[in-house]
């Protein structure tokens, strides 16, 4: 039953940088997908993206950061959703993300990091991966 | 009780949240908390918000309901986006005009997406406003594209329906000929500065009048005698048609905002007056139970008629072997289809 529903995914653009073209192809690739994607624009603050996370329901957080403030803005925003009770809404991260963060961003707990250039289809199914992990988890 | 109704009740809003997913998704546990939440409804103010793509529903939601915020009540706003028909996937985009009412608890913000059936959407549609008017919020705004059938019945659900148009987006009255101009109670002109207002307005106000030539003789005949004898009149005036009204917005800078309200008060103020509530609620659980039962007939027949009879079924009309009604009449009389069997 649970693999028939449309995943629902939140495509957030934090931070103060006004480039949201890549976060636009990739709610378009998603909605291809056969994803229901909430697209909530720029400049969201932390606690707008939680919010919206929570209202919404969804199953996955994807954020495009190019501003190079992810390693500020990424820690405050799992630590704000898990404070709503999202701990379990998994984030995964688009953008301009030097290797040398990779490491702590994947401790803070980034599922998935993705450069410029990467496959729109390989996200869609990265995603499909982490949302059928959390149904097997959780049977609900 | 269901606990998600129970943590709904208190205020909760994830289980919120949860309980509109399961809802959409038709999953098992929604039909019991909607059963334990149905009590705690009935008392939400229900607004129906469509008209044409670009006409700024969205934003006029946003500065209706920081209006209604700053009065003390609270809003919820499920907002209905088309589902791509090719992939199944939607994009969900109404909270980029919405951002304003972020970090203010006394709003809850849900977007939906139409998915498939008309029959689907509009129980989800349903059940969802009922879970909105249950957790207590005073108003429960549904914003849909009026782009075609589904949309408009979903705004049909609501007590007040205001049809947003905005002057310049071509022909006016085309734009409002697709049967959505007859169940507005208000028509808004948004975008009210733009070039063209006054074509517009001309347009929907001629609309109107071949829309609603009963009530506007009506109408005309109480104001006349409103002159002469106010008292006795009042009443009979209570009895009237509602007649849609005209408001023009700037939903970007707020203006017309106020009149808005004005006019939404009005008609629940006309809703309340003579039963008109109750005679509005009496057709929509009609129109609701029939639409259910509808679904669930269905269901169940096609539950019955295998795959393979129906795609036989299929075959036979298009080699116009069988006209399609006899096909119907065929499955209801509970025949099942034999000749490849034999």
């Amino acid at each position: 039953m649970s693999s028939e529903r449309p995943i629902r995914v939140l495509i957030g653009k934090p931070g103060l940088d006004g480039h949201d073209r890549g976060a636009k192809v990739i709610a378009r690739a998603l909605r291809d997908a056969g994803m229901e994607v909430v697209y909530t624009g720029l400049r969201q603050t932390p606690e707008m993206i939680a919010e919206a996370a929570l209202q919404e329901d969804v199953d996955v957080v994807g954020l495009s950061i190019l501003s190079g403030a992810h390693m500020a803005l990424v820690p405050r925003i799992r630590e704000v959703m898990n404070s709503s009770g999202l701990e379990d809404v998994p984030l995964i991260i688009g953008g301009i993300i030097p290797d040398v963060d990779k490491p702590s961003l994947e401790a803070m707990g980034v599922r998935g990091i993705f450069g410029p250039g990467a496959n729109t289809e390989e996200i869609a199914g990265f995603i499909r991966t982490l949302v059928a992990a959390k149904d097997k988890d959780a049977p609900a | 009780m269901s606990g998600l109704a129970t943590q709904i009740l208190q205020g909760d809003r994830r289980a919120l949240a949860r309980l509109l997913t399961i809802v959409e998704n038709a999953r098992e546990g929604g039909d019991h908390a909607l059963a334990a939440l149905f009590p705690h409804t009935g008392h939400a103010h229900i607004i129906g918000i469509t008209g044409p793509p670009g006409a700024g529903k969205s934003t006029l939601v946003s500065a209706l309901t920081k209006a209604v915020r700053a009065q003390g009540k609270t809003v919820a706003i499920l907002a209905v986006d088309p589902t791509s028909p090719f992939s199944g996937g939607a994009i969900l985009g109404d909270r980029i005009r919405m951002r304003d009412l972020s970090g203010d608890s006394g709003v809850f913000i849900r977007s939906m997406a139409t998915r498939g059936s008309l029959g689907g959407l509009a129980r989800a549609a349903r059940d969802a406003v009922r879970i909105l008017d249950a957790a207590g919020f005073d108003y429960v705004v549904v914003e849909t594209v009026g782009a075609g059938q589904s949309e408009v019945e979903i705004a049909r659900m609501a007590q007040t329906v205001l049809v947003v148009e905005a002057p310049g987006m071509g022909d006016d009255v085309q734009a409002i000929k697709a049967g959505i101009l007859e169940i507005a109670d208000i028509l808004v002109v948004n975008k009210a500065d733009r070039p063209g207002l006054d074509n517009t307005i001309r347009a929907l106000k001629l609309m109107l009048e071949l829309g609603h030539p009963a009530s506007r003789s009506q109408v005309s005949g109480h104001h006349g005698a409103m002159m002469s004898t106010p008292a006795p009149t009042m009443t009979s005036v209570d009895h009237a048609l509602w007649i849609p009204v005209i408001v023009q917005t700037v939903a970007t800078d707020g203006r017309g905002i106020d009149e808005l309200i004005g006019a939404i008060e009005a008609h629940q103020a006309h809703l309340r007056r003579n039963g008109h509530l109750r005679e509005l609620e009496q057709r929509q659980i009609e129109i609701e139970l029939q639409d259910r039962l509808r679904e669930a007939l269905l269901t169940r027949l096609l539950e019955n008629i295998s795959a393979q009879d129906l795609s036989t079924l299929v075959e036979r009309i298009q080699q116009r072997h069988m006209p399609p009604h006899e096909a119907v009449d065929m499955l209801l009389a509970g025949l099942r289809f034999e000749p490849s069997e034999e």
